[in-house]
């Protein structure tokens, strides 16, 4: 039986990927982050819901250290991944985030051609070792951002003559090349029509089959289709973290139940 | 009435206008504000605006005209023996404008009657003599034509002034009249102060487009009549420029000058373009808050800096410390203080704010989501600096570089005192040499005749120069133009 538990927690302590703990943020003045704790599991989606200005997104930053390129921002708290203190001074923020990538809400692609905008990430962490190597991750990442087959004809076009869900997906495919073990991402879809955001939707079902990934919506239907697990922020509070499920069919705090109902946010 | 008074009596009934033209829109709606299409003040500026500015626009044309018309008309008078060509012809109107004005002066300080100035002789008085007592000192005696024709210049000119006081005053009532005639309730006096305002703007705007066209056919035509003078192919292929030798002799060859603009220019830019670059990129990308608001109105303040002040520090300071590692007693390469690298090291110097503050600008414009997915990738700061942001602003950055480069083109005091006068064409950049725009000056500061081609070589000087420096400022604005469809 003792045994037993014990393989139980270890592969449960296996299964989380990220565990943040009493995460305090500060914008000079303004407390945004207030005491969050998560665990966020490997393989699985987890939503960040809330009405604008909760701190969903600043919390998101935490989780690559982006919030580091603001002077005025300050974080404190523990957040582990794989067990490992990423705000510990021997962490390198560069090396952590080729581990943990970032989709943006608006697509952002390099004014470089498609090819070298994939390419762009796999160059700088030497990934490759020749050009065939770096033509094979950038069909690769290509095809995973399901955007290959409108782009294969043009990999030397510039990516910002994309349509927007295309710049979106050609994001979120060079996210993908520098083989990221988490991905976040941050409303990927609140620039796109409902075509494009279907397709980012799906796209995102699939990348859980290698990564955790993480993202923040406004759009609770998002939610409930691509997530598993679902955490809803207010004010700078984690109010409930728990299954999607869970979430949007019985959710045990009064604001959430408001909130996704459509009363408050 | 001189054309001051007249200005102040103008303003005066503009002022009288617009106190009136607001009253009188008041009591047409008896008192009633809300009955006016607009407000008070609107009747009354327009009221002033109708008064004032057409009698100003034929209060300033008559002013212009009406000397050159008086002139032309006197002119005819002085009889074609005194003079051979247009240049002599001018140089006794100017004689005749200096008695005529002499003659003002007598009678302003009582030493005669109006009268008796147009009975004045050279038979009987000395003029040179009379109007040398009141203070106007003449060159020579006064010859009995000139003063003819002063006096009938001053005629003219007392009766001209008549009539222009006259019809400028008659002028400013009408629109007074006119004005005051609209101004009721339902008048749109805003709709009419506003055209107003626009035709103001247009006019300053044209005032500029106007000037610079002027400037550009002043130098075409002088030219011109250059290159009539002195063959184009000698003087665009001519490897010799020594502009001393009279007559036949001269080489008047724009290639050394040419070379020394451009030698210099590259130069300048070599030091100025990498210093300026990374100066920006610190400023931008790297310095915090603190430091660029600190940093950054301090580097532009080199940019305030006369250039005569680079001049004296390229000659009292570069040039001699120069001259300790390359002149006799070190490499022994340079001869003397002045040399394109004097000059053009400060040069360099000077354009570094250009540089940097016009790429500060541009690298800040890249948008700061470029950064974010750059560093979302896991690049460093350089990385993203040299791959993301410098090749997004690279066309801002290159149209920066061309301005300064245009800058350098035409760049004077510097090269005057820290490159020398010798026009060379040598590969040395410890040698003396010198630009166009320095020849220019040297070329209309002698005391050459402004007709000869050594004077008016200085014109294809000029010409050339705006050539080269508009040639690089279209390319700079097309490339800017370019990025920001990029962006937007």
């Amino acid at each position: 039986m003792n045994v037993m538990t014990k393989t139980e927690r270890a592969l449960e302590m296996k299964d989380m990927k990220i565990s943040a703990k009493n995460v305090q943020v500060h914008y000079g003045d303004t407390h945004a982050i207030k005491d969050v704790s998560v665990e966020i599991e490997d393989k699985t989606v987890t939503a960040f819901i809330g009405p604008s200005g909760c701190g969903k997104s600043t919390f998101l930053r935490c989780l690559n250290r982006m919030n580091d390129t603001i002077d005025i921002c300050r974080v404190e708290g523990d957040i582990l991944l794989d067990g490992e203190d990423i705000y510990d001074k021997r962490v390198d923020p560069v090396q952590l985030r080729a581990k943990v990538g970032m989709v943006f809400q608006k697509p952002n692609p390099f004014p470089k051609s498609i090819y070298d905008n994939i390419a762009y990430g796999p160059r700088i962490h030497g990934l490759a070792r020749n050009k065939a190597e770096l033509d094979e991750i950038v069909e690769k990442s290509l095809r995973r951002g399901a955007i290959w087959d409108e782009v294969k004809d043009r990999l030397h076009a510039p990516g910002t003559g994309l349509s927007g869900g295309q710049q979106q997906r050609l994001c979120i495919a060079r996210a993908v090349a520098t083989e990221p073990e988490v991905l976040l991402m941050d409303e990927p879809c609140s620039a796109l029509d409902p075509i494009a955001t279907a397709q980012v939707e799906e796209l995102i079902d699939e990348l859980r089959q290698s990564y955790s990934v993480v993202i923040v919506t406004h759009s609770m239907q998002q939610a409930a289709r691509v997530s598993q697990k679902t955490a809803f922020f207010h004010l700078g509070n984690l109010v409930e973290y728990d299954d999607t499920t869970k979430i949007f069919t019985n959710p045990e705090d009064p604001r959430t139940e408001s909130y996704i109902t459509g009363r408050i946010g | 009435m001189s054309a001051f008074w007249l200005l102040m009596i103008i303003l005066a009934l503009a002022a009288v206008g617009f106190i009136l033209g607001r009253s009188r829109a008041i009591s047409s709606v008896q008192g009633d504000r809300r009955q006016l299409h607009s407000l008070p003040n609107y009747y009354g500026f327009n009221v002033a605006m109708l008064a004032f500015v057409p009698a100003v626009l034929v209060l300033g044309a008559w002013v212009i005209i009406q000397p050159m018309m008086i002139s032309s008309q006197v002119s005819t008078h002085i009889p074609a023996a005194l003079y051979e060509d247009a240049g002599q012809l001018n140089l006794i109107m100017s004689d005749v404008k200096r008695v005529a004005e002499g003659l003002d002066v007598a009678i302003a300080q009582g030493v005669m009657s109006a009268d008796e100035v147009s009975q004045l002789d050279t038979e009987t008085t000395d003029v040179r003599a009379m109007l040398g007592n009141v203070g106007v000192a003449l060159g020579s005696d006064v010859d009995p034509s000139v003063l003819k024709a002063a006096q009938e210049m001053r005629a003219k000119t007392t009766s001209g002034n008549l009539f222009m006081t006259i019809v400028v005053l008659i002028v400013a009532s009408a629109g007074f009249v006119a004005a005051m005639l609209k101004t009721q309730g339902e008048f749109r006096a805003r709709n009419a102060v506003e055209s107003g305002v626009k035709a103001l703007l247009i006019a300053a705007a044209s005032i500029a487009i106007l000037t610079t066209i002027g400037i550009v056919l002043s130098l075409i035509f002088n030219t011109i009549t250059f290159f009539g003078m002195f063959p184009a192919s000698d003087f665009l292929f001519g490897l010799t420029w020594s502009p001393e030798g009279r007559g036949g002799s001269e080489h008047l060859g724009i290639l050394p000058l040419l070379w020394g603009t451009i030698y210099i220019s590259i130069v300048a830019l070599l030091v100025a373009v990498p210093i300026g670059l990374f100066a920006a990129v610190y400023l931008s990308e790297y310095a915090s808050r603190a430091t660029r608001a600190f940093a950054k109105p301090l580097l532009e303040v080199l940019a305030g800096i006369p250039t005569i002040v680079y001049g004296l520090f390229a000659l009292t300071v570069v040039g001699p410390l120069l001259v300790n590692f390359f002149g006799a007693d070190g490499l022994g390469w340079m001869q003397g203080a002045r040399s394109v690298m004097t000059a053009g090291l400060v040069m360099g110097i000077m354009l570094i704010p250009f540089v940097s503050s016009l790429s500060d600008d541009i690298i800040n414009a890249v948008p700061q989501a470029m950064r974010d997915g750059s560093y979302g990738l896991g690049a460093t700061q350089s990385e993203t600096v040299k791959q993301v942001v410098l090749p997004a602003a690279l066309p801002g950055i290159v149209g920066a570089i061309l301005l300064a480069a245009s800058r350098a083109i035409g760049e004077t005091m510097i090269v005057v005192m820290g490159a020398g006068a010798a026009a060379r064409l040598d590969l040395n950049p410890f040698e003396a040499m010198t630009t166009v725009t320095a020849k220019i000056v040297s070329q209309l500061t002698g005391d050459s005749d402004f007709a000869s081609p050594e004077a008016l070589v200085a014109f294809a000087l000029g010409m050339t120069l705006f050539l080269l420096t508009l040639g690089l400022n279209v390319l700079a604005l097309y490339i800017v133009r370019k990025y920001r469809e990029q962006y937007e």
